[in-house]
C-alpha cells in the first residue's frame, strides 16, 4: 500500500461484506432507504450528504457525492453553498464555546 | 448566438472518420476489460436483442443545423449539407402507405431547414400519420422565415420534442452554444403563445434533458418537477414532460469523453448501470431509423456509426416490413447508453 487513499477503491465499498456480511446487508438497505425520495427530496439529500462528506472530510464521499447531485440535477451554486453550510457548522461550532471559555473566565477572575 | 463548437469533419478531427469512433468503442485499452453488449445481455439472460413490429419511423432530414452542440452525436452544423431530397422522402411516403407505422418522428440537424421540410410534414399529416419534430427551439427565432413555425405545427398537430438541458443558460449554453438559453425561452413562449404545453390544447411540447458532462441523468421525475417550477416561475412557460435522455459516447460527445480523460470512466459507468429491464424496451426494438440517403438502421445511434441494419432490405425504397422485423439488431458498446441506469431512448427513461 502505497498511499491511504485510492479512487478505485471506491467501487469496492460494497466488499466490506466479505467479512460481516450480515452487518454490512443491514448497512447497505439502511443506506438506500435513507437516500429514497421522502419528505426530502433526492437532490436535497444527496446535497446534505455532500456538506456532511466536507465535514468529515471523507475524499470518498466528496467523490461520490460531488457525481450524485449533478446527477441530481443540483447546480454548482448550490454545491458551493452546502460546503459553505459545512464549513459554517465546522466554524461555529469552535466559536460557539468561546461561550464556555467565556463562562470560565467570568468564574475564575476576579 | 455563438456556436459552442464547430463540427469533427470542419476541424479535420480523426474522429470524424466513423471506423476511428469504431476501433475505439471496440478495441480502445480503456474498455478492453469491459464486457461486449451481446455478451451482457445473453450473461443476463436476455440472449439475442430481437426486434416488435415497428410503431416509429424515425426520420433523419440531415445533418445541416444552426448550431453545433458539444455533445452531439450527429456531428451536425452549420457547415454540413447532407440534407435528404424530396425523393427520398417521397420513399418514405410510400413505405409508410404499405406499413402499419403510425408514427413518424422528425430528427436532424436541424429538419426544419431542410427546405422540403414543410411539404414533408404537410404529406404525412394529411396520410393521419402522427408526427415528431425533433425542434431545437432556437431555429424558431433563428430567421423571419423560421417565426411561423409554431404556428404551422399547431396547424398539423405536431408533437415538438425540444432539448433544454438545463433550465438555466449557465448549462445550457456551455453545451449547445452562447444566447441559446434565452434564444431557446423565446421560442417556448411562441410556442406556448399558439397553444403548445396548454392544458387540453392536444398540443404537446416536451423537454429534453441531457447531462452537461460525463454523467448519467437522474430520476426524470424528481427533474421534471425542478424544471416545471423553474421554468414556469423564473421564465413563465410551460412545458408538458421532461425526457431524460443519456450522452451515448459516439461523435462529439465520444472527442469530448476522450479530450477529458473521462472515457474510461463513462464506459464504465454505463455497464456497471446496466438495467436488464431498460435492456427489453430499448427503442430498437419498435423503431426503424432512416438516413438522410435513404439508408435503414437500427436507431439513430446505429445510422452515426454507419453500422446498416443487418438484413437484405437496407433502403428505404425497397422497405419491407416483415423482412425488415425479422433481423437480428445491431448492437455495439454504445448500447450500454440506452441500457444504463433507467435506461434511456428517444423518448426518456425506460424502467
Amino acid at each position: 500500500m502505497k498511499t491511504y487513499y485510492d479512487p478505485a477503491d471506491l467501487p469496492k465499498f460494497g466488499t466490506i461484506s466479505q467479512l460481516q456480511p450480515e452487518l454490512a446487508e443491514k448497512f447497505f438497505d439502511w443506506y438506500g432507504a435513507v437516500f429514497a425520495e421522502g419528505a426530502l427530496t433526492q437532490r436535497e439529500k444527496s446535497l446534505i450528504a455532500l456538506a456532511v462528506a466536507h465535514a468529515v472530510q471523507c475524499p470518498y464521499c466528496i467523490d461520490a457525492y460531488t457525481t450524485d447531485s449533478m446527477q441530481k440535477g443540483a447546480t454548482e451554486q448550490m454545491m458551493m453553498e452546502a460546503v459553505h453550510v459545512s464549513a459554517a457548522i465546522r466554524g461555529g461550532a469552535s466559536l460557539v464555546h468561546g461561550v464556555q471559555m467565556m463562562n470560565k473566565v467570568n468564574e475564575v477572575s476576579m | 448566438m455563438a456556436l459552442a463548437t464547430t463540427s469533427l469533419i470542419r476541424r479535420g478531427s480523426e474522429l470524424s472518420n466513423v471506423g476511428v469512433q469504431r476501433q475505439l468503442l471496440q478495441q480502445d485499452a480503456a474498455v478492453l476489460s469491459l464486457p461486449q453488449f451481446d455478451e451482457q445481455l445473453m450473461h443476463s439472460g436476455i440472449g439475442e436483442l430481437r426486434p416488435l413490429s415497428p410503431s416509429i419511423l424515425q426520420i433523419n432530414l440531415g445533418k445541416m443545423c444552426n448550431q453545433a452542440c458539444k455533445h452531439c452525436h450527429v456531428d451536425a452544423g452549420p457547415d454540413r449539407t447532407e440534407i435528404m431530397s424530396r425523393e427520398i422522402m417521397q420513399q418514405c411516403l410510400d413505405a409508410l402507405d404499405a406499413s402499419t407505422i403510425s408514427t413518424v418522428d422528425l430528427t436532424g440537424g436541424a429538419p426544419e431547414m431542410n427546405p422540403e421540410f414543410r411539404w414533408f410534414v404537410e404529406q404525412l399529416s394529411a396520410r393521419g400519420v402522427m408526427v415528431m419534430v425533433r425542434c431545437n427551439l432556437t431555429i424558431i427565432v433563428a430567421n423571419p422565415k423560421y417565426h411561423d413555425l409554431p404556428q404551422f405545427y399547431a396547424e398539423h398537430g405536431v408533437h415538438v420534442v425540444s432539448s433544454l438541458p438545463f433550465y438555466d443558460a449557465t448549462y445550457t449554453d456551455r453545451q449547445r452554444g452562447g444566447g441559446v438559453f434565452h434564444d431557446s425561452i423565446r421560442a417556448l413562449k411562441m410556442l406556448n403563445d399558439v397553444g403548445y404545453g396548454i392544458e387540453n390544447s392536444g398540443l404537446l411540447i416536451d423537454l429534453v434533458y441531457n447531462p452537461v458532462g460525463a454523467l448519467l441523468p437522474g430520476p426524470q421525475a424528481s427533474l421534471e418537477k425542478e424544471f416545471k417550477r423553474n421554468l414556469s416561475d423564473k421564465h413563465n412557460v410551460v412545458f408538458n414532460s421532461l425526457h431524460c435522455i443519456t450522452n451515448m459516447p459516439i461523435s462529439r460527445f465520444l472527442e469530448f469523453l476522450v479530450n477529458s480523460g473521462n472515457y474510461e470512466r463513462y464506459m464504465r459507468t454505463l455497464v456497471d448501470a446496466f438495467n436488464p429491464a431498460a435492456a427489453h424496451g430499448v427503442m430498437c426494438r419498435t423503431t426503424i431509423s432512416v438516413g438522410y440517403d435513404g439508408r435503414l438502421y437500427d436507431c439513430d445511434f446505429n445510422q452515426m456509426l454507419e453500422m446498416p441494419v443487418a438484413s437484405r432490405v437496407k433502403h428505404i425504397a425497397e422497405f419491407d416490413e416483415a423482412q425488415i422485423t425479422s433481423r437480428m439488431i445491431a448492437t455495439d458498446r454504445h448500447c450500454f447508453g440506452c441500457t444504463a441506469g433507467s435506461g434511456s431512448s428517444c423518448g426518456g427513461q425506460l424502467a
